[in-house]
């Protein structure tokens, strides 16, 4: 395999959780990470259907637009750093127009560089195809067969595992930008590329999972998010974590040293268990991961050490994920003052509602919350009544112009309603189409991803 | 006494179902936990959010309990009319489930 092949430990930092994440937090780790390999997350459950609409409206988009901003402003660590290899997703939909602005901006900062891009995980135009060979693509929590969607399906992409970026560092690659890849993926290709892991060696890609799986939300596993969280220090500049591996699977959480933040057994333990089913089975593309196996030890000042990770046979098939066209959304909101302030709101519902149903535009789904109430979670936080409440309306339709017409009423309300409305002064609210969510799974034997090599 | 005191917990979504993280503070809360914070218990906690059911793993290794509530989120994150609509809140609520002194908790 590649050069660094001997290699016993690499570094492996996360500098970005989802799209929307810190803009800096990737070039602050970059600088003071001394990593080997940096990763950049994007891709949300959702993200992908917000970039087939980017897509739509221009051929050349469909692609996570923040990296090259942070590309460029990493070109120039990316001089001192040489060996330093980086791994994103942002590839999304488009990851070939994404991988061509990424060398027009390496180019201009006269830097020689090997790009990879990894295709593959999109299998929209194939659906039909797919479909006639037998493939179900059956929703994999109601078991619906796809036909009731299909004719407004916007994406459809297997998250593709560890093998192709491997491929792609084996041609040399510094910068593997990819579709829909599992998270966890971007951290077990570096370290089975530098360890030389057999794809059979079960623990060691369960640990190098569980490893991506604690980095993969960025500061989440660094005092982000914590329960106890007064007693995280310095979360205005707070680390994104690394992930220290080593080749026989022991691996520890850290963060940069002069970072805020703190990574303890309390905010691995967390984050260990954020959005998993069972966690003695994590399912991936290369593994089943055992997150009961695993041993935890605090490290002085600050880290955790993670061992005897154990893992199964990973299974037969790629997880799909779906985007189809279901109807429109829209919110508004409106502050409501007083004593009496819940009264108020409500009654600003029913007034919505009842001229929505005087003007024929009556939405199929309807949703009132009084912010400040407890109405965040209805019937479970105690209801209080406060001086001020920020009414919440939600309406959902398949007929866009009743939506359309629901964003329409909101305003009204400063001068028909009752007295003391305020917080009204954003405008009329977005009207959104929405995609809905379409989990399934395909046999991994359909789909053959492919690596496309730039230089600079 | 409430949940807070005896364990942390952390909420996400995957799709329309939500999942809780509960990591007992010490092993005794721990054994304790697993008696108490039971899958009905959590289920009848959040009835008024409507989860289809509600199932539990067990981590003992970080002392932990997995709570998973399917169809909690009113369509999930696209498509749900909630503010909440990746149950972020969810762990923050159950943290301030109230623990009455007859279940003797641990100190």
């Amino acid at each position: 395999m590649g050069v660094a092949v001997n290699r016993e430990r690499i570094r492996v930092g996360n500098g970005c959780g989802f799209w929307g994440d810190q803009p800096d937090a990737p070039i602050l780790l970059a600088q003071h990470g001394r990593l080997d390999f940096l990763t950049l997350e994007y891709l949300a459950e959702l993200t992908m259907s917000i970039l087939a609409q980017q897509r739509q409206r221009d051929p050349q988009l469909g692609y996570a637009t923040d990296f090259l901003d942070v590309l460029e402003r990493l070109c120039p660590l990316w001089r001192d750093q040489p060996n330093l290899r980086i791994i994103t997703n942002a590839g999304g939909l488009n990851a070939i127009s994404c991988a061509e602005r990424a060398c027009e901006i390496v180019r201009r900062h006269h830097l020689r560089k090997r790009i990879a891009i990894v295709v593959g995980d999109d299998i929209q135009p194939r659906l039909q195809e797919l479909l006639a060979s037998g493939h179900s693509l059956a929703h994999l929590d109601t078991g619906q067969p796809l036909e009731t969607v299909i004719d407004r399906v916007v994406c459809a992409n297997v998250y593709l595992g560890a093998q192709p970026i491997v491929a792609a560092l084996d041609q040399g690659a510094e910068l593997v930008i990819t579709g829909r890849v599992a998270d966890a993926s971007l951290t077990v290709a570096p370290a089975i590329w530098t360890f030389g892991w057999s794809w059979t060696d079960w623990d060691k890609l369960a640990a190098a999972t569980i490893a991506g799986h604690l980095i993969e939300c960025g500061a989440q596993v660094t005092g982000g998010l914590f329960s106890d969280w007064t007693s995280v220090p310095d979360l205005a500049n707070v680390g994104y974590p690394i992930a220290e591996l080593e080749w026989d699977g022991t691996f520890r959480i850290l963060r940069p040293e002069s970072s805020g933040g703190m990574v303890t057994i309390n905010t691995v333990r967390e984050q260990l268990l954020y959005e998993v089913g069972d966690p003695s089975a994590y399912i991936t593309p290369e593994v089943i991961a055992d997150f009961t196996s695993v041993t935890l030890r605090a490290l002085e000042p600050d880290g955790v050490e993670v061992r005897a990770a154990q893992g199964k046979p990973a299974t037969e098939t790629y997880k799909v994920s779906i985007a189809y066209k279901d109807g429109y959304i829209c919110s508004g909101q409106v502050v409501l003052t007083g004593h009496d302030a819940a009264d108020k709101a409500r009654l600003c519902a029913d007034i919505v509602r009842s001229r929505l149903h005087r003007a024929g535009y009556e939405p199929q789904e309807y949703n009132v919350e009084l912010l400040g109430t407890g109405d965040t979670l209805p019937g479970i936080w105690p209801r209080t009544r406060p001086p001020e409440v920020v009414l919440r309306l939600t309406a959902w339709d398949p007929r866009r112009p009743v939506i359309e017409r629901f964003a329409r009423e909101i305003a009204p309300l400063v001068t028909s309603g009752p007295s003391g409305v305020c917080g009204y002064a954003t405008g009329r609210p977005v009207v959104r189409e929405v995609f809905a969510y379409w989990p399934a799974l395909l046999d991994k034997s359909t789909i053959k991803p492919e690596i496309h090599m730039l230089s600079t | 006494m409430r949940l807070y005191n005896l364990a942390l917990a952390r909420s996400g979504d995957k799709g329309n179902h939500a999942n809780i993280g509960v990591l007992a503070r010490s092993p005794e809360i721990y054994a304790w936990l697993k008696d108490f914070l039971t899958a009905a218990r959590v289920e009848d906690y959040f009835r008024s959010l409507r989860p289809s059911r509600v199932e539990r793993y067990e981590a003992p290794n970080i002392w932990g309990l997995n709570f998973v509530l399917y169809d909690v989120l009113a369509g999930g994150a696209a498509r749900s009319l909630r503010l909440d609509s990746q149950g972020k809140s969810l762990a923050c609520a159950l943290l301030e489930m109230e623990i009455p002194q007859s279940a003797k908790p641990p100190h």
